[in-house]
């Protein structure tokens, strides 16, 4: 902390002119002295030397990065629950490496007595027998689960992967501010933290001495690997789902680190063993990065309600088969109240105080205690005691002086004495600043830092930096500052070595096979089905409306009876004619984005940004398009962006089974909706017009203008978009590709036979390549669709149930 | 006293049902002093692919099952001979009602019987404003713990009226008291919430009483199906008191103890779960015959 420049240059001199550390604070970037300190140097000398309209143009690719790559949050607590950019700050904070050096020794040892603390509270309660721990705190603590007391971890240890804020108070030292210990979130955001700060400080960042994150994922993953029961079995993250606000940072650190984003519903329980439900039946599973909060696991045993969790789980757990990271049960200790206990627990557990002191927390279950909180409220956050709220977090409950206390509680006297132990002070910190660009300068911002940290093969490995939380305002130092929205910031961690760059890629023979084919979960199966359905429905029903509205008015009323018929086929189909943008057209883009989003570690950013862009655009177009011409317009644009969605998905998706389950989507539903538009247009009796309106809708206008030197007739249409093998809009075409799809399936037969859906699926592929133009009349069409349809439900019942 | 248990309950699912699981709570507790399980036997058909026997953190005896095979219904049969050997009546030095909450803040065991597990607010009895104003005036002018307990006990008896018809398994408490009306499970749900609002720890206690009453005595009401009743803390000497407001009475010889926890949710009879489309209707037969 004392050192500082000895020479500023002039430019940084005037560069830093009118920054002013908060009164009351410590700063990060100037000390005491109101001098730079030195690990700032050369940022600062590389900030200095560009104008701030410069520095605004570099800041701004690391956004952009950012924005491309779909990185977006849910604001905690949110009402409207939008997604929003992330709010990067895009000056690092800085810390030197020796100073991180203490604070990961420091945070080693709290996460060592934090692992002996849980086994006590699950095991052998000596802390509360002898009186160091109150009983009733523990046994109040929604977290501290019953069914998981006597339970022992398979891997030995409840804790895996944990994180803790950390700030400087007043005194220049480090204070840990919340432990979080269930299921921290953020890491997968520290990594988009460095990946956009790489592209702002582009040239500056790789001879900056920062130390790289890459290497704690890759001793992270390594170490999850190695806690597996056998070398068959899987690894995976568990997530609660998209409604989750961290889900996006599940499907990124699971794509990231290439393990597979399971929910609960993909897990079975067989025979007390835990299985993944995939297309080639229960695969086995023994490690899981838990990200779903532990009562939410197993509705048989811990919240009934959940409908997130799987059955039986914890007879899994019980049975050793299974190790979760961290341990169920594990969030028992971010409830607020330890931080009381904590500096004594590691007293009688290890025989050391605390290297890193935690802030400073009174229990008031005490008469001491309460007394203390009383005389000293008006700097003091008072609160439930068993609250997992982070100081850092919004918490009605929790306030200066215990001003929010329940209306019925009266003087904060009464509040104390009669709720006493469900209750706890804690002292209102002031944090340190640290610079952010605002208008063209640097203003100081209190901040916090999180901090993750994982077990591997050598013992606990410290993320070096990576992720600040910055206060929106400068007005006030306090660490309550925190909770109103602001930014956040990467984290430098400035060596004075060389640094050795790593990346998660293997070099030589890693110990990462090619994952094995088939391991696709069943729900992942049915979501990419439904996809590929979803969007070959909407860019039908595009084609259908652009034919509509194309026509509708160069076709005067009563002149044609296809008008009507279009519109009564278009009304079937739920779309209304009077909009330009139906709703229905709205809502089936919007079965497709969900089906997707459930799905997110499995595409690439680009797919996902043109789908999202794609539904962007059709939801502004719904408020603003007419019907007729303009709609007509609207369709072609929107046309062209699903094309470009449905190319960027299929020729790039790895011709995995996930694959084959899109395509087997798209081509059953084109099968079905050309026989049914077949139906009503290519009838012996359709309304004039009708043939044309089939071969534009098949998108095959040029191929007849070729193949059939005339006019549009029932036979020509029929040949062409039912029987043709070689147009690739024919059903006949859609059930070759459903076929060769379902033949290289798992299961689709074995020892010589076929398993009844490739039979179903062969049985079709047959009558419709003996049928011609004359023998497919409009019953064997009916019989057509019929068949379709039942191998779209027998595909279900074989591999998504 | 003795008993001879006999249960049937039934599940039907309205769709056949794949991969089901049920945790059940259905053995009567062994309990020095208080009860003693001479034999039992708790069977299901069709047959579980797998079943576990365990005690749960509360010392009550579960039996988790799964079934593989696609169901449709599944019977479980328990038989039990039992024998009552003590009441839970207040019996020993009182603890003044003002001293009760320093005592439970310095409480050091965590086990199972311990106090600390039933001050909270649990899944099934949150807090309840109505309840809690309720629980003051009913209790007022009651001497002592124990004194408070039958005082909102009695309330609760004089005030609700038992009605199956008018809640569910899954009334909340807070429903119930506001319709006034509810059966065993709601009398019971409500008391603890009241207790509780006072500083009295309170937890719920699932088990039977006897079909036909001791002659010239009149039936017990929830005598044809599972029971619920409260056990509260009073203090390190009084120690657990049980009572039952649907009958106005501390549990005695004709209270058979299931099993003990926060409220429903851990005790309930049968927890299951299902894959299947429909969902699930049971019947119940409970038969509690005194022998000698």
């Amino acid at each position: 902390m004392n050192e500082t420049q000895p020479h500023h240059s002039d430019g940084i001199d005037a560069f830093l002119s009118g920054y002013a550390p908060i009164p009351g604070a410590p700063d990060e970037l100037v000390g005491s002295d109101g001098r730079m300190r030195q690990v700032w140097a050369d940022l600062i000398g590389h900030l200095a030397a560009r104008t701030p309209e410069q520095l605004d143009a570099q800041f701004a690719r690391g956004a952009s990065y950012l924005r491309e790559a779909g990185v977006f949050y849910r604001q905690y607590g949110d009402a409207d629950r939008s997604e929003r950019d992330w709010p990067l700050s895009p000056v690092p904070v800085l810390i030197p490496g020796d100073e991180w050096t203490e604070i990961e020794t420091g945070l080693k040892q709290r996460a060592d007595l934090l692992e002996l603390v849980l086994s006590d509270l699950y095991g052998e309660n000596r802390l509360t027998r002898e009186g160091h721990l109150p009983a009733m705190l523990v046994a109040g603590n929604p977290e501290w689960l019953r069914p998981v007391v006597g339970m022992k971890p398979a891997s030995g240890h409840f804790l895996h992967f944990v994180a803790f804020d950390i700030g400087r108070g007043a005194d220049g030292g480090w204070w840990v501010l919340g432990d979080r210990t269930q299921a921290p979130s953020g890491a997968g955001y520290a990594l988009e933290n460095r990946m956009a700060s790489m592209h702002s400080f582009a040239g500056f960042y790789r001879d900056a001495r920062v130390l790289r994150v890459a290497g704690f994922f890759k001793a992270f993953r390594e170490g999850l690997n190695r806690l597996r029961r056998e070398d068959d079995s899987r690894v995976g993250i568990l997530t609660p789902g998209p409604m989750n606000d961290a889900y996006f940072e599940h499907a990124y650190i699971a794509r990231y680190l290439g393990m597979a984003l399971l929910e609960g519903e993909d897990l079975t329980v067989v025979d007390g063993e835990l299985m993944v439900r995939t297309i080639s039946g229960p695969q086995p599973i023994s490690v899981l990065w838990r990200r779903l909060d532990a009562n939410w696991a197993d509705p048989m045993e811990l919240d009934e309600s959940s409908r997130l969790g799987t059955p039986g789980l914890l007879a899994a757990l019980r049975a050793g088969n299974v190790t979760m990271v961290n341990a169920l049960g594990s969030g028992v200790l971010e409830a607020r109240a330890f931080m009381a206990f904590l500096p004594r627990l590691s007293q009688v557990l290890t025989g050391r105080p605390l290297a890193i002191p935690n802030i400073a927390t009174w229990w008031c279950g005490s008469e001491a205690e309460r007394r203390h909180v009383l005389e000293n409220a008006s700097h003091m956050m008072i609160g439930p005691a068993n609250s997992l709220h982070m100081p850092l977090e919004p918490d009605r409950q929790t306030s200066l002086g215990g001003e929010l206390r329940p209306a019925s509680a009266g003087t904060l006297d009464d509040w104390l004495k009669n709720s006493g132990p469900m209750l706890v002070g804690q002292e209102a910190v002031s944090l340190s600043s640290t610079p952010v660009w605002n208008e063209g300068r640097l203003s100081p911002r209190p901040m916090s830092i999180r901090v993750f940290m994982a077990r591997t093969p050598s013992g606990w490995q410290v993320m070096p930096g990576g992720y600040a939380r910055i206060a929106a305002s400068g007005a006030d130092p306090s660490a309550v500052s925190l909770r109103r929205g602001g930014t956040v910031a990467d984290v430098w961690v400035i060596s004075d070595q060389p640094i050795v760059r790593e990346t998660m890629l293997e070099s030589g023979s890693g110990e990462f096979g090619r994952a094995q084919s088939g391991w696709l979960p069943s729900r992942a199966a049915d979501n990419l089905f439904w996809l590929g359905r979803y969007v070959e429905r909407a860019e039908g029903t595009m084609r259908l409306l652009r034919a509509y509205h194309g026509r509708v008015n160069e076709m005067p009323e009563g002149v044609t009876p296809l008008i009507p018929s279009l519109e009564s086929y278009l009304e079937a189909r739920g779309l209304s004619t009077t909009d330009g943008i139906p709703d229905a057209l709205v809502s089936v883009l919007g079965a497709a984005t969900g089906s997707a989003n459930r799905l997110r570690d499995r595409f690439s950013i680009d797919a996902w940004a043109s789908l999202a862009d794609l539904q962007k655009t059709v939801e502004r177009m719904s408020h603003s398009v007419d019907p007729g011409d303009d709609a007509a317009v609207a369709m072609s644009v929107l046309l062209r962006k699903i094309t470009g969605f449905s190319g960027l998905v299929h020729d790039n998706m790895y011709r995995f089974a996930g694959w084959r389950f899109l395509s087997l989507g798209r081509a059953l539903e084109r099968a079905i909706s050309t026989v049914h538009l077949l139906q009503i247009f290519a009838d012996p009796i359709a309304p004039e017009g009708g043939f044309d309106l089939c071969i534009e809708i098949g998108d095959s206008v040029m191929t007849h203008r070729r193949r059939y030197s005339v006019n549009t007739s029932r036979a020509t249409v029929i040949d062409l978009l039912a029987l043709d093998p070689l147009n690739p809009r024919s059903v006949a075409c859609q059930i070759e590709e459903i076929l060769g799809h379902i033949n290289l399936l798992p299961g689709a037969g074995s020892n010589g036979r076929l398993s009844p859906l490739a039979r179903a699926a062969l049985r079709l592929s047959t009558d419709i390549s003996v049928h011609t133009p004359e023998t497919l009349d409009p019953a064997a069409l009916v019989a057509l669709a019929e068949q379709i349809l039942a191998l779209s439900t027998d595909l279900g019942d074989t591999y998504f149930n | 006293m003795r008993y001879d248990i006999s249960m049937t309950m039934t599940f039907a699912y309205q769709a056949a049902a794949v991969n089901a699981r049920q945790i059940v709570h259905l053995m009567p507790v062994d309990k020095p002093g208080r009860q003693r399980l001479i034999a039992g036997n708790l069977s299901f058909s069709p047959q579980p692919s797998r079943r576990t026997d365990r005690f749960d953190f509360f010392g009550n005896a579960e039996t988790a099952v799964a079934f593989d095979t696609v169901i449709e219904e599944v019977d479980i049969r328990l038989q039990a001979r039992v024998e009552v050997t003590g009441g839970a009546y207040p019996e020993g030095l009182p603890t003044p009602p003002d001293a009760l909450g320093a005592e439970i803040a310095g409480w050091r065991d965590l086990g199972p019987l311990s106090p600390v597990h039933f001050c909270t607010p649990s899944k099934r009895v949150p807090v309840d404003a109505d309840i809690a104003a309720y629980a003051r005036s009913a209790t007022e002018g009651a001497a002592g713990l124990a004194g408070k307990v039958e005082a909102l006990g009695l309330a609760l008896h004089r005030d609700m009226v038992f009605d199956p018809e008018a809640t569910t398994v899954d009334t909340s408490a807070g429903e119930a008291f506001e319709q006034r009306h509810g059966v065993c499970q709601d009398f019971t749900h409500i008391m603890i919430s009241g207790l509780r609002s006072l500083g009295i720890p309170a937890g719920y206690v699932s088990g039977f009483i006897r079909t036909i009453p001791p002659p010239g005595k009149p039936r017990l009401e929830g005598a044809d199906a599972m029971h619920a009743w409260v056990s509260a803390w009073c203090g390190p000497h009084v120690g657990w008191v049980e009572y039952d407001p649907t009958n106005a009475t501390f549990a005695g010889p004709d209270h058979v103890i299931v099993a003990y926890g926060r409220d429903y949710s851990d005790v309930a009879p049968v927890k299951g779960i299902m894959r299947t489309a429909g969902g699930q209707k049971s019947r119940q037969s409970v038969d509690v015959i005194p022998i000698e």
